[in-house]
C-alpha cells in the first residue's frame, strides 16, 4: 500500500459467528479524507468500525492497515458509556491515557508526552478544565476531552463513533467545526459514523451508506441522488434553514425519477458520475453549505 | 488504656497484619471494579469462597489451598460471563452466589453438622487467621501494590475506556484476567477473618467512600486505601474493645465514614 493510504479494504465480508452483517465492500481511507458512513439501526456500522479498528478479522477478504495503526496509532473515539458520566478522573488523566499507546515498556510518561498531551488540549480549547474532574463537564466538554486523548493517541486518523450522540445543537456544530479544522489544517483523515444526515452531508467529502437495499459509496451530492440517499432529500430541504425549497423542488423530482428505479447496489464510479451530473444542483447547495 | 494490650496477643498481631494487607488490596483493586460495574462480581466470588472453604473442611485439605484454585477459575467464569452482552450477567452472578451458598450449607450439615464453624465461616472471626494466612497476605499484598504500580497509567486507561484501550493495542483481557485473579486471591484471604457474607464490602465501600470526596483518579485511589486501612484498624480496636465481631465491626467502621462522605458531598454543593 502507498504511504498515504491509511486503511485498505478488498472485498471484506464482515460479521460475528459465521453471520455476515456487511458483504463485498471496497473502502479505501487516505491521508486527508473526510468520510461520513451513514445507514440504518443494525446495518453493520459499529461491525464496519470494530473491523477498520482491527478489533475483529474479516471473514472473507482483506483489511489492510498502514503500519503505524497497527501500532495502535488510531485516534478513536467511541461511544461514551454509563460507567464514564460519573467517572472521578481529571481531565488531564483522560488525556494523557491517550499516550498509552506509545508507552512501549516504559511505565510511567515521559515530559515530552505530558506537554504533548497538554498542546492538543490547548488545540480543542479545554486548557483551563485541565484540574477539572471528567464527569463535571457538560456533554460538548467531554466530547472534546476524548478528542484531545484521541489526538493524543494518532497523528493522521481520527475514527468517530457517533459522536454527536447526547450533545445539544450547539455543541454539536461546535464539533463538527472542530473536526473540519482538524481535516483541512491537519491534514487529519476522519472517518466518522452518524445519524446526523444533514451534518454528514455538508462536512464530508464521502459517503458510505451501508443497508439491506446494499451499499453505496460517493460524494454527498451522488449520495443524494442515489437509490439510498434520495428518501433523504425531502428531509434535508424541508427543514427551516433551508432557503431554497422551491428552486430546489424542481431538482429533486428529477433525482427522485432517476433513483426511483430502485435496482441498485454497489455503482461502478462511472454511473455514479453519471448520475451526479444529472443532480449536479442538487447537490451543490449542499456543497455550498460546507464551512 | 489496652490499646497497646491488644496487640500482646499473638492472634491479635496476626489479624492486624493480615487484616491492613487484605485491606489495601481490597481497596486498590475495588476502586477498578467498582468503576467497571464489576462489584458484583466481588460478591459472588466470595459467595464461592464460603463454598470452596466448606468442601476443603470436608474432605480434610487445608481450607487456602483448596479455595485458591476454585475461587480464581469462579473469577475467570463470572468474567466471561459479565463481558458477555448474551448473557443476563446480574442473574448469572445471583445464581452462582446462591448455588455455592447451598452446596457449602449442604456440604457441612452434612459432615461436621451446623456448628459454630458455619457461623465463623459467613460472619468471620478474629482467630481464623494463622500463620500461613499472614505469609499469604504478605505476599499477595506486595504483588498487588508492586503490579498496581507498574500497570498504574493502564489500569486507569482500561478503568475508564475499555473500547479506546483496545482500539489503541492494550490487552485489555489480560488485565482483566490478572484484576480478577487478584481480587480473588484477596477474598480467599480477607474472608476467614470478615466472613463470607461481609468480605465484599472491603472492596466496595472504601472506594465509594473516595469517590464522593475525591475528583482526581490519583486522588481517588489514595483515599481508598487510606479509607480502608483506617476503617480495618478502627474496627479491629473497636470490636476487641466491646467484644463485637470483627467483621461486621469493620463494615459499621466504613459504613460510617461512606454516610459521612456523603454528608460532605452534599454541605459541599
Amino acid at each position: 500500500m502507498s504511504a498515504n493510504e491509511l486503511i485498505v479494504c478488498e472485498n471484506v465480508s464482515l460479521g460475528y459467528e459465521g453471520q455476515s452483517v456487511l458483504t463485498g465492500l471496497d473502502l479505501t481511507i487516505r491521508a486527508g479524507d473526510y468520510l461520513c458512513i451513514v445507514g440504518d439501526n443494525g446495518s453493520g456500522k459499529s461491525t464496519l468500525l470494530r473491523g477498520l479498528l482491527g478489533l475483529i478479522a474479516p471473514q472473507s477478504g482483506t483489511i489492510r492497515r498502514a503500519p503505524e495503526l497497527e501500532k495502535g496509532a488510531v485516534g478513536y473515539l467511541p461511544q461514551q458509556t454509563k460507567a464514564q458520566k460519573d467517572f472521578p478522573a481529571t481531565v488531564f488523566e483522560v488525556v494523557l491515557s491517550g499516550c498509552l499507546n506509545r508507552k512501549g515498556m516504559r511505565f510511567f510518561y515521559t515530559s515530552a508526552q505530558k506537554s504533548e498531551a497538554l498542546m492538543n488540549m490547548g488545540k480543542l480549547g479545554i486548557l483551563e478544565l485541565k484540574g477539572q474532574s471528567y464527569r463535571d463537564l457538560s456533554g460538548g466538554q467531554q466530547q472534546r476531552v476524548l478528542l484531545a486523548r484521541a489526538l493524543c493517541a494518532a497523528s493522521r486518523l481520527l475514527i468517530l463513533d457517533e459522536p454527536i450522540t447526547g450533545l445539544d445543537p450547539a455543541a454539536a456544530q461546535d464539533l463538527y467545526k472542530t473536526l473540519a479544522y482538524l481535516n483541512k489544517t491537519e491534514g487529519m483523515a476522519v472517518v466518522m459514523v452518524t445519524h446526523d444526515l444533514k451534518a454528514a452531508l455538508r462536512s464530508a467529502r464521502t459517503v458510505l451508506h451501508i443497508g439491506r437495499r446494499g451499499t453505496f459509496l460517493g460524494t454527498p451530492a451522488e449520495y443524494l441522488a442515489s437509490p439510498q440517499g434520495k428518501r433523504f432529500q425531502d428531509e434535508l430541504t424541508s427543514g427551516p434553514s433551508s432557503t431554497e425549497n422551491n428552486s430546489s423542488a424542481n431538482q429533486r423530482s428529477v433525482c427522485g425519477g432517476k433513483g426511483g428505479a430502485r435496482e441498485h447496489v454497489q455503482l461502478s464510479p462511472q454511473a455514479e458520475a453519471k448520475q451526479s451530473r444529472l443532480c449536479d444542483d442538487a447537490g451543490r447547495r449542499f456543497q455550498e453549505e460546507q464551512p | 488504656m489496652n490499646i497497646l494490650q491488644m496487640f500482646s496477643y499473638p492472634f491479635m498481631q496476626r489479624a492486624l497484619i493480615a487484616g491492613v494487607l487484605v485491606s489495601l488490596c481490597a481497596a486498590l483493586l475495588g476502586v477498578s471494579l467498582v468503576l467497571k460495574r464489576y462489584s458484583m462480581i466481588g460478591d459472588g466470588l466470595s459467595h464461592v469462597s464460603f463454598g470452596a472453604l466448606a468442601i476443603a473442611v470436608a474432605l480434610g485439605v487445608t481450607p487456602l489451598w483448596f479455595s485458591i484454585p476454585v475461587v480464581i477459575l469462579a473469577a475467570f467464569l463470572l468474567l466471561r460471563v459479565a463481558d458477555n452482552p448474551r448473557w443476563n450477567s446480574d442473574a448469572a452472578i445471583a445464581v452462582m452466589s446462591a448455588s455455592s451458598l447451598a452446596v457449602g450449607i449442604l456440604v457441612i450439615s452434612l459432615t461436621t453438622g451446623m456448628t459454630t464453624d458455619v457461623d465463623n465461616y459467613m460472619f468471620g472471626s478474629v482467630l481464623a487467621m494463622t500463620k500461613t494466612d499472614v505469609v499469604l497476605a504478605v505476599v499477595l499484598c506486595a504483588a498487588v501494590l508492586v503490579l498496581f504500580i507498574l500497570f498504574y497509567h493502564k489500569l486507569f486507561a482500561i478503568t475508564f475506556d475499555e473500547n479506546f484501550s483496545r482500539a489503541t493495542g492494550l490487552k485489555v483481557s489480560r488485565y482483566n484476567t490478572l484484576l480478577a485473579i487478584l481480587t480473588a486471591l484477596t477474598i480467599v484471604l480477607g474472608m476467614r477473618m470478615m466472613g463470607a457474607m461481609l468480605i465484599s464490602s472491603l472492596v466496595i465501600f472504601p472506594a465509594l467512600t473516595a469517590m464522593r470526596l475525591f475528583r482526581s483518579f490519583r486522588g481517588v485511589v489514595v483515599c481508598a486505601a487510606v479509607t480502608s486501612v483506617l476503617c480495618f484498624c478502627m474496627g479491629l480496636t473497636i470490636s476487641f474493645a466491646f467484644s463485637t465481631p470483627v467483621g461486621a465491626t469493620v463494615v459499621a467502621a466504613n459504613l460510617t465514614l461512606f454516610l459521612l462522605s456523603c454528608l460532605f458531598r452534599l454541605l459541599r454543593r
